[in-house]
């Protein structure tokens, strides 16, 4: 497929970093305010599927070289992780907590353990969408 | 909470193992196991004093606690015997295995098996909900079959997994019925709280079924007559595994959930009469099965099977004792059969681990285990010799071997049947007696042919792959520690008794005083009818294996067709061209008539439900006014919706989808669903960009060939649809049959901690769905992802709807 599409190139180049951004606020907004794991890592699986479909594979495996798998399994483990870490602390399967505390830098924070859940959240959607959208291309591209 | 530890030990060293299997050598990663089951070991034993004095130790970690499901670990007695049975076996093979296994084999992979086993069977007995009973009860069955199929590229091997996985896991969903029965009676989980209502259960109509129930389960995972089939076939298996599964401890699950069971349904006349009968039929089955054998490792299957059916009448006969009041003269008499049950489980677990490590010595070694190319080993293996003779001599019931104290209290058992004046017994009280007497004689018979088939007679060295000499020292061990106690536990039982028995007494007769009903064990009563039973059985049976040759005709009168196997089969392969052909008439390969089937039951079950409970109702009074600009949107949905069944190309279908999701998006906006409207945004657009790449591979769309009927047929069913989504939308608002449950997530701040109620519900409230959909997306993504490459290898044809 040689198409010329500088256009698409160049504004991707922009936009991709605005998502990304968009994504990461949407993930650790979504304590208080409209966000969250999901939507966060939705927001961020359509980064890469953007910069996929503007350049090519091996592009974005350069840029980002990760195994798409492994962030899902590794966003699963966190997810069912968390739940089962809240076992070790003698309170039910899946219990969360949170706190205030005084970080340098950014103050005073509200820290929480959904916040590791969500997490894993986000990193699962953003996996397997990925390695779905690459998966079904690759098979074509041979 | 240590005990909760232990179980979870093994379940994290399986885990460990893929991680560190590169690191360290292969044949290292069994010396590294080894440590898992001497620690458990150490740390069970060290209740031994506690426990001994009569304490039990709980520990409760709420799971679901809304549900009742709680990982309570309970310790008592019963649970002890098995805990200590689990780990030390599991040392002993485990150390065994290290010498027996090559280095070459799976290692990694087999040892990862045995430790979810190890784990799953600790769960079994130190489990107090019987819910997760249930769960680690399957996954002993799972872990059983990868171990059985080790050797994969066997066909008898996974032939032999999948039946014994069948044949456990039917019984195992069995004893969950019968669990949620027991919960419906008593609305609880837990094995305890189960015991202490007993009197509610016994009343109760559902007691029989829940009683059938259990027992399926009991019988099939213990191997009782006639569910034994598959521990035969389960010998597949590498020895190591069989010494320790399929004599040690999976198969005496069956035996753990009677006695644990006996407070709750012991003294019921099924229980009695359920248990004792399958187990006599048992103990005779499998020992007149056992004589025919040619092969040791069957020959000892078939006997562990007869020695399970001991045991299981044995439980049978003691659950009279729960059948009357408490009478100092009779009640010890029946408590005796359930004492020897769990002092012969404990024996058993001795000689026939050391028995099985012995064929697994004699195969190592030899090349065969086949008898009829066996004899004369004894002056080439004389140690593995001896170990032959100490397990079998205890096996037969001979002194100064353990299983004599077991064998003589058993006689005792069955005879007081004829002291019983519960359940009409009658003439079953000599039968039973005679029957297990007889089984004796078997039992005795093919253990002179384990010592002189295999040891005595002429030496062949030209029927045998190897030369036979000893084993290293190192698989030498383990038998030798077993049969070490099996003779120390001849001369000292009554530590055995005291330190052991006795709490497992009192977990199974919680309500008789355990002072009584704790026998002192001698081994000398004098002359009396038990000792003649000996005797009897001795002078009988060595007449029997001498003239083997003239009766073993009898065999031939059970044809291989007439049997339970044929039967096994036959369900099998009826039941697999069954579902074969039904699926194969409603999955034919046409989407439109998939979505014709999730349809109409859509319709008929939901609509159906808001018919007959007459839940419609229609109430615009409340309802806000539509803004013209809403009405709009609406139009261009609705626009976009039918323009999508006349669409030529799927660009335009794809286009028009978008338009629809958008539109609706732009509600959520409107109604102030922030949150709803970003996800499907995200959404449309993902969708989009998915189509946008596997479009080249869509072929063009094909005008539909339906005819008028199918056509009409099929409108009818999206009108039905569309109208019962808006009438359910319609109605919903003024829907007053379920209290709405708005009210547990108002307190989202103070609660979860977060201002963003969609959020805590997803991320607290309801976070267990959250998780488990992460899961099911994660495999759903595997699942694509592996569809995709395999269809890459086997060059499918471009065909999304045949």
């Amino acid at each position: 497929m040689k198409i010329n599409d500088v256009i698409l190139r160049t504004v991707v180049k922009g936009v991709v970093f605005i998502i990304l951004t968009l994504g990461m606020y949407l993930f650790f907004a979504g304590h208080n305010a409209p966000g969250g794991g999901f939507i966060g890592g939705l927001v961020l699986a359509s980064a890469v599927v953007l910069l996929y479909l503007a350049y090519d594979i091996e592009t974005i495996q350069k840029t980002m070289p990760f195994d798409f798998k492994k962030v899902a399994a590794v966003g699963v483990l966190l997810a069912t992780g968390t739940a089962l870490g809240s076992v070790l602390f003698d309170v039910p399967f899946l219990s969360h907590t949170d706190g205030y505390f005084d970080l340098p830098l950014l103050g005073e924070t509200h820290l929480t353990t959904v916040t590791i859940f969500e997490a894993g959240v986000a990193l699962t959607v953003v996996g397997v969408v990925v390695t779905i959208i690459l998966s079904i291309n690759e098979e074509g591209g041979e | 909470m240590i005990i909760k530890l232990a179980v979870l030990l093994p379940f994290l060293m399986a885990a460990l193992i893929p991680l560190v299997h590169k690191h360290i050598k292969r044949e290292h990663i069994g010396w590294f196991v080894l440590a898992v089951p001497i620690v458990l070991f150490i740390i069970i034993s060290s209740f031994i004093p506690k426990i001994a004095d009569g304490n039990t130790y709980i520990h409760t970690l709420e799971w679901i606690p809304s549900l009742g499901i709680n990982f309570t670990t309970y310790l008592d007695g019963l649970s002890m015997i098995f805990g200590l049975l689990i780990t030390g076996v599991g040392s002993l093979v485990i150390l065994y295995s290290n010498f027996y296994l090559s280095a070459k084999e799976l290692l990694h992979h087999f040892y990862c098996y045995l430790l979810l086993f190890m784990g799953a069977m600790l769960g079994v007995v130190f489990s107090d909900n019987v819910l997760v009973l249930y769960t680690f009860w399957e996954l002993t069955s799972v872990s059983s079959f990868l171990l059985i199929a080790f050797w994969h590229h066997r066909k008898a091997s996974r032939a032999g997994a999948r039946k014994a996985m069948v044949i456990t896991v039917s019984g195992g969903v069995a004893m969950l019925v019968g669990f949620l029965m027991l919960y419906a009676i008593t609305g609880t989980f837990s094995i305890r709280e189960l015991v202490a209502q007993v009197d509610t259960i016994q009343q109760h109509d559902l007691f029989i079924p829940a009683l059938i129930c259990i027992l399926l389960g009991a019988f099939t995972k213990s191997a009782q007559f006639p569910f034994h089939i598959w521990l035969p076939d389960a010998m597949e298996a590498p020895t190591p595994v069989s010494a320790y599964l399929h004599s040690a401890t999976m198969v005496k699950a069956g035996i753990y959930l009677v006695a644990r069971m006996t407070p709750i349904f012991g003294g019921a006349e099924t229980w009695f009469w359920t248990i004792t009968v399958v187990g006599v039929i048992t103990l005779f089955w499998g020992s007149f099965n056992a004589v025919r054998q040619n092969d040791l490792k069957a020959l000892l299957a078939y006997s562990t099977i007869s020695q399970l059916g001991l045991i299981m009448s044995l439980l049978g006969v003691g659950s009279i004792a729960l059948a009357f009041e408490f009478d100092e003269a009779a009640t010890p008499i029946f408590t005796l059969a359930g004492f020897t049950a769990l002092f012969h489980l404990i024996n058993h677990s001795t000689f026939k681990g050391a028995l099985f490590m012995m064929v697994g010595i004699v195969d190592h070694e030899v090349g065969t285990r086949d008898l009829r190319r066996l004899g004369g080993l004894l002056p080439f293996m004389p140690l593995t010799f001896s170990i032959a003779l100490i397990g079998s001599f205890a096996m037969a019931g001979l002194p100064p071997f353990n299983g004599f104290l077991s064998k003589e209290m058993f006689f005792t058992a069955m005879l007081s049947l004829q002291e019983a004046n519960v359940f009409s017994i009658g003439s079953m009280a000599t039968w039973i007696p005679v029957v297990a007497w007889l089984a004796s004689v078997f039992t005795f018979v093919y253990c002179m042919i384990i010592i002189f088939k295999t040891f005595f007679g002429t030496y062949h060295p030209e029927r045998l792959d190897k030369e036979a000499h000893e084993p290293p020292f190192g698989m030498l061990i383990s038998p030798f520690i077993l049969v070490a106690l099996v003779v120390l536990i001849f001369f000292f039982p009554n530590v055995l008794v005291h330190y052991i028995l006795t709490p497992a007494m009192a977990s199974v007769y919680p309500t008789l005083p355990l002072q009584e009903i704790t026998p002192y064990v001698s081994w000398w009563h004098g002359f009396n009818l038990e000792l003649f039973m000996t005797l009897g059985v001795i002078v009988l049976g060595i007449i029997l294996y001498k003239t083997k040759r003239y009766w073993s005709y009898v065999y031939t009168f059970i044809q291989p067709r007439n049997s339970f196997n044929a039967l096994y089969e036959w369900v099998i392969t009826t039941t697999e061209d069954g579902s074969q052909r039904l699926t194969n008439k409603y999955m034919n390969g046409y989407l439109v008539h998939y979505f014709t089937y999730i349809y109409i039951i859509f319709v008929g079950i939901i609509g159906g439900y808001f018919v007959l409970s007459g839940a419609f109702r229609f109430d615009p009074s409340n309802d806000a006014t539509v803004e013209t600009f809403e009405l709009m949107v609406v139009c261009i949905v609705a626009i976009a919706a039918v323009a999508l069944l006349f669409s030529k190309s799927r660009l335009t279908s794809v286009f028009l989808n978008g338009v629809i999701g958008y539109g609706v998006a732009f509600f959520f906006i409107v109604f102030r669903a922030p949150d709803l409207a970003l996800t499907q945004l995200v959404v449309e657009s993902v969708t989009t960009a998915l189509f946008l790449v596997s479009f080249k591979y869509l072929p063009d769309i094909k005008p539909e060939i339906a005819s008028a009927a199918q056509k009409w047929r099929n409108g009818i069913i999206a009108v039905s649809v569309g109208s019962l989504v808006t009438f359910i939308g319609l109605t919903i608002i003024n829907y007053e049959k379920f209290e709405p449950i708005s009210r547990y997530f108002e307190d989202s701040y103070e609660l979860a901690g977060g201002k963003n109620i969609v959020n805590a519900i997803l991320g607290d409230f309801r976070a267990f769905d959250t998780m488990l959909e992460v899961v099911v997306l994660f495999i759903a993504g595997l699942g694509v992802y592996t569809l995709i490459k395999l269809r890459n290898r086997k060059e499918a044809s471009d065909v999304e709807d045949k």
